[in-house]
């Protein structure tokens, strides 16, 4: 079924206190919408079921990429578009800046922003394991004030969040100091452009002397949210990296992951998908030590 | 809440192909539709009506975008081109023609999307590689041509604006 433009309700306040104090007199009443890559596929479809809409675009207040010290802060509602052409993104937060570029096409890439790619909260998302490989935090915003939480605990569950129903996701905070760690990326789909991932892995490592002395890992599509790996991280922390270790991470991964079967996959597939990423990975580490 | 832009059918201004437009529409009205039945733009084509075809692609404030996304609220101030900008029948644009020549479009269904993907590309790469051309119309599908005509067409507008800019370059001098 078509959707029909007059059952719903779209305002632009223009202003982010406007948006705010709509968000604040009613609080879940009004679903925010950005760049409406998301929310008008399901208005074309005739599953939008919120009435009232209130526009977060063309809102400066709101898209903003500030580099300061040791962090860069994005607003959320940077385009992914913003994002890869942004210098220090590209250099400081580079899996950023790779997600970006494999989101959609260049004319989602030009509307879909950060803040509705987290909010929306997709298991499947693009940029949500590149930010949690690098312990990015998350600033939420609302006529109370602003607070802010690690990205890792953003999510709740299947397209859930922390957020209370007056807020806004108002920026994302990424720590550049992951610049100097290892870093991988990699998404299997069926196509490098515009598909939803099958399966993606995110990593960054430090080793000394051949042994992992940090390690984060993240997927997308492997459990019903997007989160880290934390017990395959502990199979290797602390470890020296061989055939062994790589094996015993892989089986751990594979115990760990949760994956489904979907329209655009099986479980099985996704798992061993997850599993050979992680090898490559994993594998690129030991070369690289192996280096003089 | 007069500050607000408002919903319903309050008149939403814009620009198209250089002409201030204002139109009586539903703030939650996709633009593409704003485009053909308010406007009478009919160039631009609807393919999916999802995000994931590229045949309403327009260029909106230097961006491309998929008119099918966009409620036409979000429009409210912007600079929009569509394909009725890039050239007329009596006056192809260096694009059009080079689709012409190479054999770049058939049913004609995706090619208003493919020439303003197109012409995006261009404007912000004017040289741009084989990998670049396919990354830039990766978001708009034909079903006729297999695409390499498509590349072909690209490519061909890139070797012709060069030329052109040379031969201006001479005068110049």
């Amino acid at each position: 079924m078509r959707g029909n433009a007059e059952a719903h309700e779209l305002i632009a306040p223009g202003s982010l206190t406007g948006v705010l104090e709509l968000m604040a007199r009613a609080p879940g009443e009004w679903m925010p919408i950005a760049g409406g890559t998301e929310i008008m596929v399901a208005h074309a479809a005739g599953r939008l079921r919120e009435k009232k809409l209130v526009s977060l675009w063309g809102i400066g207040e709101l898209r903003f990429i500030e580099v300061s010290g040791e962090s860069i802060a994005i607003g959320a509602g940077a385009t992914f578009r913003d994002l890869r052409m942004h210098d220090t993104v590209q250099s400081g937060a580079s899996l950023l800046a790779k997600a970006a570029t494999w989101i959609g096409s260049i004319a989602n890439q030009s509307r879909a922003t950060i803040g509705g790619n987290l909010v929306n909260g997709s298991p499947a998302a693009d940029s949500s394991p590149a930010l949690l490989v690098c312990d990015a935090e998350v600033e939420l915003i609302s006529m109370r004030g602003k607070r802010r939480i690690p990205y890792s605990s953003f999510h709740t569950g299947y397209k859930r969040n922390a957020m209370t129903p007056d807020e806004l996701l108002y920026a994302v905070h990424v720590p550049l100091r992951f610049a100097q760690h290892r870093q991988y990326l990699r998404k299997v789909g069926t196509r490098r452009a515009m598909a939803i991932s099958k399966v993606a892995l995110a990593g960054t490592a430090l080793l000394h002397g051949g042994v992992v002395s940090e390690i984060r890992l993240a997927a997308a599509s492997l459990a019903p949210l997007p989160a880290r790996l934390y017990r395959t991280e502990a199979v290797l922390h602390g470890r020296a990296l061989g055939p062994l270790a790589i094996r015993e991470a892989q089986e751990a991964l594979m115990e760990e992951a949760k994956p489904i079967d979907d329209i655009r996959s099986t479980a099985a597939y996704r798992s061993r998908v997850a599993a050979n990423l992680l090898g490559e990975f994993l594998n690129e580490l030991l070369t690289a030590e192996a280096r003089p | 809440m007069s500050e607000h832009l408002a919903n319903s059918s309050a008149g939403i201004s814009f620009i198209v192909n250089g002409e201030k437009r204002t139109v009586a529409a539903h703030g939650m009205k996709r633009l593409l539709d704003v485009l053909r039945e308010d406007l009478h733009l009919t160039g631009t084509k609807e393919g999916c009506g999802e995000g994931e075809c590229g045949s309403c692609s327009v260029r909106m404030n230097g961006e491309l975008v998929n008119s099918c996304l966009v409620p036409v609220l979000q429009a409210e101030g912007a600079t929009i081109e569509t394909v009725e900008g890039l050239g007329r029948a009596e006056a192809l644009h260096p694009i059009q023609k080079a689709f012409l020549e190479c054999g770049g479009a058939q049913c004609g269904i995706c090619t208003p999307g493919m020439l303003m993907a197109t012409a995006q590309l261009l404007a912000v790469n004017p040289h741009p590689t084989i990998g670049e051309i396919r990354e830039g119309l990766a978001g708009n599908l034909c079903r006729c041509t297999g695409f390499k005509r498509i590349f072909d067409s690209v490519a061909a507008v890139v070797v012709e604006m060069d030329a052109t800019a040379k031969t201006g370059g001479a005068h110049a001098g």
